[in-house]
């Protein structure tokens, strides 16, 4: 269970690294909306030569990308072979029931690309930004919905707490695990639902000991004079310089490239 | 002065767990207790588990509310709940399980959770981590993550995020119990030295007679009550009193009671090994 690259911190002295974190949310949300507004192999082009930059640019190991395709690799080939036989059109090739079409192809590619460009991408962000930088983000960008009376603040602090418990709470299952497995139990043989079951003795102490933590860090927060988000400071402040705005100066570009190709180059038979 | 004043104070509640019809299900966990605190002074609180010590470490900073009797700290009525932040900037509460009070994914964040708390400015804070952080001897590990630090780190690491508040007084409820030797050793350093020289008043809680000994007072508690109350060698003593009711003294302490009861004449009862080992020596001379 550790190895899950996709949501980890990679921590690098890179120029990603030490952008913005909000301008590195935003820009990816920009991304997510982009790689899906591509219409022809042109501006597909366009978001694979950025994507590759930025994953040049985040001085992260390529490995570790790939690593994090590896969970959804499957996703990706379901999707593509899905798309390749589903679409009609110019029949390429033929055989029993199955037709292989010029749309289905072409389907095909872009959704298998842009998956990949989406799993690289939102990798970036959390491959170059730490998670506290990351909550903090979000809560300054979230700010405006304290309007609607949307609890921005306790949802950060809850974010906070369950990235700081997550390594713990993984420390405890393998150790509960191991201390099960010393009085005899099972967990390695048997069908699906036998090992499900097997389960159970490791999350009722997982669960108890969950809310034991719980409460003592209640009492911890209340000592430490935790009153909620009223008439709190940070000791971060976030402010965007020059290298944000270049980065800004950037995505602007690359938005126009993909708009440009996609009205002045013909569009893809789909 | 004194900092702290506990004016017979009892505490108790009514246990949930056996809800019958008897009047027996009322916990008396305090028994009227008194005792102060003077400033700048290093008090050590023994006993054994169960025994109301970390009952009464929650009354020092209005976490609990005494049922009976008066806490005054620093002159405030802990019972005053305008109050109960001021009382929480005055003392800090240090708990026993490192991880369980540690709340960011970065040590710095973490230190500079309380400062956050009370607004203060963000220079400032600054200014006050680092600190905080020298103090405790954590400055170089600033940007790690708390689950890769050692048990004795990450209690450091939670010290700092007291002393970051700027407190007069630190309480730590058995601060050393889920440590290692060493962990141990590099705790109650710290300990000695924010006592030493920051002047803090240091309220430490613990069973480690060890611990206890380094301690300017000794109180000792048994089921509520307060049994002793002096300096570690008028305590450490009265080993007859200690051991009736089922608590050690140093082992040190206790080997000079065994010669002495053998007929070894030693003068005084040591409670540091060095100590003992030149009265051993004197003695074989």
């Amino acid at each position: 269970m550790r190895d899950i690259a996709f949501g980890q911190y990679y921590p690098a002295n890179g120029i990603l690294h030490r952008l913005d974190p909000r301008g590195k949310i935003l820009m990816l949300i920009t991304f997510l909306v982009l790689v899906f507004c591509t219409s022809n192999y042109y501006a597909l082009s366009v978001i694979v030569a950025s994507v590759a930059l930025i994953v040049m640019l985040s001085k992260v190991p390529v490995r570790l990308y790939f690593k994090s395709l590896k969970m959804i690799v499957f996703i990706i080939i379901f999707t593509s072979i899905l798309n390749l036989f589903y679409a009609t059109g110019e029949v390429v090739c033929e055989f029993w029931i199955f037709k292989i079409t010029r749309e289905g192809i072409n389907n095909a590619v872009f959704v298998c690309v842009r998956i990949i460009c989406l799993i690289f991408v939102s990798s970036t962000l959390t491959f170059t930004t730490s998670p506290t930088d990351l909550t903090d983000a979000l809560e300054r960008l979230m700010k405006p919905l304290t309007i609607f009376h949307v609890k921005v603040h306790e949802i950060a602090m809850m974010m906070t707490i369950a990235l700081r418990f997550v390594p713990l709470l993984l420390e405890e299952t393998d150790k509960i695990r191991s201390a099960q497995k010393a009085r005899g139990a099972d967990m390695e043989s048997g069908n699906l639902i036998q090992r499900i079951k097997a389960l159970i003795p490791v999350l009722i102490p997982l669960f108890v000991s969950a809310f034991r933590r719980a409460y003592d860090l209640a009492v911890a927060m209340e000592c430490r004079c935790y009153h909620g988000g009223k008439g709190r400071t940070r000791m971060k402040s976030l402010h965007f310089i020059k290298r944000d705005y270049i980065t800004f100066l950037v995505v602007l570009l690359i938005i126009s490239g993909v708009v440009l190709c996609n009205v002045f180059l013909p569009q893809v038979a789909r | 002065m004194d900092f702290i004043t506990a004016n017979n104070v009892t505490f108790s509640y009514i246990d949930e767990d056996e809800q019958q019809l008897n009047t027996e299900n009322v916990k008396q966990v305090l028994d009227d207790i008194s005792f102060t605190v003077k400033k700048g002074e290093f008090v050590a609180l023994l006993g054994h588990n169960g025994c109301g010590k970390s009952t009464v470490a929650k009354h020092l900073n209005a976490m609990l509310l005494p049922t009976g009797g008066m806490v005054y700290i620093d002159g405030i009525d802990t019972k005053n709940e305008d109050e109960d932040f001021t009382i929480r900037k005055k003392v800090g509460l240090v708990l026993q399980n490192p991880d369980n009070q540690l709340v960011a994914s970065v040590v710095e964040e973490d230190v500079a959770f309380g400062p956050e708390n009370i607004g203060v400015e963000p220079k400032e804070i600054r200014r006050r981590v680092d600190l905080a952080l020298k103090a405790v001897d954590m400055y170089d590990y600033r940007h790690q993550p708390p689950h890769k630090l050692s048990g004795g780190q990450k209690q450091r690491v939670a010290i700092a995020g007291i002393i970051a508040m700027q407190p007069q007084c630190i309480v730590l409820d058995e601060p050393t119990a889920m440590l290692d030797p060493k962990g141990r050793d590099e705790v109650m350093n710290t300990i000695k030295k924010l006592n030493k020289e920051l002047n803090i008043t240091i309220v430490l809680i613990t069973h480690y007679m060890n611990e206890a000994v380094s301690a300017d007072r000794v109180i000792v508690m048994d089921e509520g009550k307060i049994l002793i109350d002096g300096t570690p060698q008028n305590v450490f003593s009265q080993v007859e009193l200690l051991k009736r009711h089922r608590l050690d003294v140093p082992q040190v302490t206790e080997l000079c009671y065994n010669l002495r009861s053998c007929g070894v004449e030693i003068d005084t009862l040591c409670l540091h090994t060095d100590e003992c080992i030149e009265k051993l020596l004197e003695v074989l001379r």
